[in-house]
């Protein structure tokens, strides 16, 4: 099936835009964005794996979760809910935190949008980020970090093995 | 969005979603003069981008520079002091001048940062697709 996705950027607003269109309808699209055991079988891009350790969907509720690496490693990332429209809208706060909940610097402000027609949910995000060095820090996360973890490790055994 | 934070005045009622958002604003901007620039601050301003589309096609002086531009040498100098700054631009020396160039490799890094979030993305939506569709064929 062909899905629209679109993905557009204003660097100079420092804004992301996202449109992406999903084969179900708006119920079902708007739980598996705010329910966390959906969310938790989506949103960590393989083969990192989303945990969440609290969520409380409401305006001024926040999302505790983690990015779990594949050797156990956990990023831990906290949102607060600043907005909520039920089947219609929610913005969030999002930001980095360490594993006591403490929220690190800088945070991106998120927008989602949700509409449907004949059958199709269409979801429109807006990510605000204050600085490029949040956007590094979230893409790293996400996806460089796999493939530098397993250079570290090639790195350790090489030491390991000419140690020997 | 964007705006909305940037007009939040004292007299609102501030929610607590403000607050966190103005102890964030606060801890950044203790920061900040121990920060590299942002990359993105340096783009943000049309007149750095202009400076940016000129020095691309060939290196040019900052009198060469200011040529293009109704603004002071002083401005001018500024705006190259932050585009250097953010490593942006490369000064080289060629007899008594100075010249500026585009260092194109940073530009690049910053287009591989969004087209690498942009495969993030695309990579969980196929994932959520696949839970939709078992969520669906659950249901019937």
């Amino acid at each position: 099936m062909n899905l629209l996705f679109d993905f557009t950027v204003d660097k100079a607003a420092k804004t992301v835009f996202i449109t992406r269109e999903f084969d179900a309808d708006l119920s079902l699209v708007w739980d598996a964005f705010t329910k966390a055991e959906i969310l938790d079988q989506w949103v960590a891009p393989k083969p990192w794996m989303s945990k969440t350790k609290f969520m409380d969907f409401k305006v001024g509720g926040r999302r505790f979760y983690a990015m779990v690496s594949p050797d156990g490693q956990e990023r831990w990332a906290i949102q607060k809910y600043t907005s909520i429209s039920p089947k219609t809208n929610f913005k969030m706060f999002n930001a980095f935190a360490d594993k006591d909940e403490n929220p690190e610097l800088p945070g991106s402000d998120w927008d989602y949008s949700f509409s449907e027609q004949s059958g199709k949910t269409t979801v429109r995000i807006t990510i605000y980020n204050e600085s490029l060095a949040r956007m590094e820090k979230m893409i790293e996360m996400g996806f460089t970090e796999g493939f530098k973890m397993s250079m570290n490790n090639l790195e350790n055994l090489l030491t390991t093995l000419s140690q020997k | 969005m964007k705006q909305n934070h940037r007009t939040n005045s004292p007299s609102k009622k501030i929610c607590e979603a403000d607050r966190l958002h103005v102890y964030l604003r606060n801890r950044s901007a203790s920061y900040l003069p121990f920060m590299r620039r942002d990359i993105f601050q340096a783009i943000a301003d049309p007149t750095r981008r202009a400076i940016l589309v000129l020095v691309a096609m060939q290196a040019m002086t900052p009198n060469a520079i200011a040529e293009h531009f109704d603004i002071t040498r002083q401005s001018i100098s500024r705006h190259l002091r932050i585009l250097s700054e953010c490593d942006l631009l490369a000064q080289k020396q060629e007899g008594r001048e100075i010249f500026y160039e585009l260092k194109i490799d940073k530009m690049k890094e910053i287009d591989t940062w969004l087209d690498q979030f942009r495969k993030i993305m695309e990579e969980s939506f196929k994932q959520l697709d696949e839970v939709l569709y078992t969520i669906k064929n659950k249901k019937k």
